[in-house]
């Protein structure tokens, strides 16, 4: 038994060691990033000797930084909203409606899976071309609205409800729009808020598309965008990495706040139920 | 009885109409019509005349068609098995602790996943600087000297590797530890009542119980990684001499810097191609797997 609480001992100094490491570019990220400009070529330090914050002033006050997260908020928000809107209402239509045809679109939304969205660029960028979107926001929305997986996990979730709560409903004269929204919706709100936060955090993510639909600064999302600060102004790493970290904290702190809804919906929309 | 079904019907066709004709515009239609711009020679914006397999018999001549083929295979090989393994590996190790410490390793393990793919690349391009990366005390102790990795063509990709393992870990952590948590605690207590060595344990008990779930991250990862642009992109933009130059990236190429825009869809077709029969192969392997 000794031997074995070594053994364990040793296994866990281990791992949190590995993590550690694994986690120390982030680390060195942040603490690059509060160093004056000059500490950070001259010499190595691993605790600051001064916290300095002039290269988060760069970043937020001599970039287009402001204009760049207003983009990202704005498409973000939008494509979570209507993925989530136009998937659940598909969704619930598939699971309870039956209508002609509802084997087939059920089978086209699964066979969506295989489509690689980057192998449509070109296609979608002509098409956005005469919509006359590119460098709008709509450009940068409108091809990430389609999310298979959004639909397919909501069936499933749907399929799962009692039949005769949708018939007690209607016996009380609600209509499919009303149930949906009154009732299954409110009945599956945590995997609504897992599906949404997921959304939110691949479309601020997105990078491609973005980067091929918009071509003034102004309009870049801020993925997008922060790859333009290094051309503008030279190599300066406090401020490239305080340009990082704030474009990360987002995503970052959606994730610290939301960690279980984040990790089970990344379950579901892999196949493995969380 | 039919006016209910009518109605039945009216209330469906209502509720999948958003998501069909977003689907229809921006989805269905630009898979048909990579297709047919593949088949012309038509720029970037505007009409184009039908060449047949013209650009097709073009790409079987270009050098660079075939380097970003092999480069591309190359990442798939540099990438899939060994991030499988390492998730694996840290999964084992994750699982062992307890409580908050577990949550701990969770997270700085898990963090880098869902950062944005340029937050990424500045980091490690910073970490990796020739002159100032902290990573460079490192490779000096291997190799005697400081490398400027991404401008170095044997040291590109593997680098470019190293940065999308470190980067997309966490996802396949996060289905290891599931996969794992799903075995029965008793199975080892039995095991270890037989007096089953630690590594007896994980070759009779963990890796074959572990197995589905093995197969669909190695899937998922192959899917993943063949559509690989953003990283190369922004560390490399394909260099030094083409040696990170990947499919994706002729894509953009032909199409957006060239403005050859039958040609560059039909790159974009064989990627499309190739992703479709490993997507297949993959259905039938976790069908097989469920059955």
């Amino acid at each position: 038994m000794q031997r074995k609480s070594v053994g364990n001992i040793l296994l866990l100094v281990l791992t949190l060691c590995v993590a550690c490491m694994w986690a120390f570019p982030l680390y060195w990220a942040v603490v690059t990033s509060i160093k004056p400009e000059q500490e950070v070529v001259t010499k190595t330090t691993f605790i600051p000797d001064v916290f300095n914050f002039s290269a988060y002033y760069f970043a937020l006050f001599e970039t287009n930084l402001a204009s760049w997260y207003v983009n990202s908020l704005v498409t973000s928000i939008t494509v979570t909203v209507v993925v989530i809107l136009i998937s659940v209402m598909c969704a619930y239509a598939l699971s309870q409606i039956v209508f002609p045809g509802r084997r087939l679109l059920y089978g086209i939304i699964l066979a969506s899976f295989m489509v690689p969205s980057q192998a449509l660029v070109v296609s979608q960028f002509v098409l956005m071309y005469r919509f006359g979107l590119i460098n709008t926001w709509g450009g940068i929305i409108l091809p990430q609205l389609i999310v298979p997986v959004v639909v397919i996990v909501y069936k499933q979730f749907f399929d799962s409800v009692p039949k005769e709560l949708r018939e007690a409903a209607k016996l009380d004269g609600c209509g499919d729009f009303q149930i949906l929204f009154r009732l299954y919706l409110p009945l599956n709100w945590g995997i609504t808020t897992a599906l949404a936060i997921i959304t939110y955090i691949m479309a601020w993510n997105a990078f491609l598309w973005p980067f091929l639909v918009t071509n003034s600064e102004e309009m870049m999302t801020v993925t997008v965008g922060i790859t333009q600060v290094d051309d503008a102004f030279g190599v300066k790493y406090a401020r490239d990495m305080a340009v990082a970290i704030l474009a990360a904290l987002p995503v970052a702190l959606a994730y610290l706040l939301f960690q279980k809804r984040v990790t089970q919906a990344l379950m579901l929309s892999s196949g493995i139920k969380g | 009885m039919t006016s209910e079904r009518r109605t039945k019907t009216l209330t469906a066709v209502l509720m999948i109409a958003p998501f069909v004709i977003t689907y229809l515009t921006v989805f269905a239609y630009p898979v048909y019509k990579m297709f047919a711009l593949s088949f012309t020679d038509a720029p970037l914006i505007g009409d184009g005349r039908w060449i047949g397999f013209a650009n097709y018999l073009k790409l079987l001549n270009q050098k660079l068609f075939f380097t970003s083929v092999w480069n591309t295979g190359y990442f798939v090989l540099l990438t899939v098995v060994p991030n499988t393994l390492v998730g694996l590996g840290l999964a084992l190790m994750v699982v062992r602790l307890k409580g908050w410490l577990q949550s701990l390793a969770l997270v700085l393990f898990f963090l880098p996943y869902i950062l944005p793919v340029s937050v990424v690349t500045q980091i490690w391009e910073w970490v990796l600087d020739q002159q100032f990366g902290i990573a460079q005390y490192v490779i000096e102790l291997f190799t005697g000297r400081r490398i400027s990795v991404f401008r170095d063509p044997i040291w590109a990709m593997p680098m470019v590797a190293l940065v999308t393992v470190w980067w997309t870990n966490g996802f396949n952590l996060l289905l290891f530890i599931a996969g794992l948590r799903n075995i029965p605690a008793d199975y080892y207590e039995a095991a270890m009542l037989d007096g089953a060595t630690r590594w007896q344990c994980f070759q009779r008990i963990t890796w074959p119980l572990i197995w589905p779930v093995t197969a669909l991250v190695l899937t998922l990862q192959l899917i993943l990684q063949l559509k690989i642009f953003d990283q190369v992109y922004l560390m490399t933009e394909g260099g030094p001499f083409n040696s990170t130059y990947v499919l994706l990236q002729l894509v953009y190429r032909e199409a957006f810097r060239l403005n050859h825009g039958g040609l560059g869809s039909a790159v974009a077709v064989f990627l499309f191609l190739i992703i479709v029969t490993v997507s297949m192969l993959q259905y039938q392997l976790l069908r097989v797997r469920g059955r």
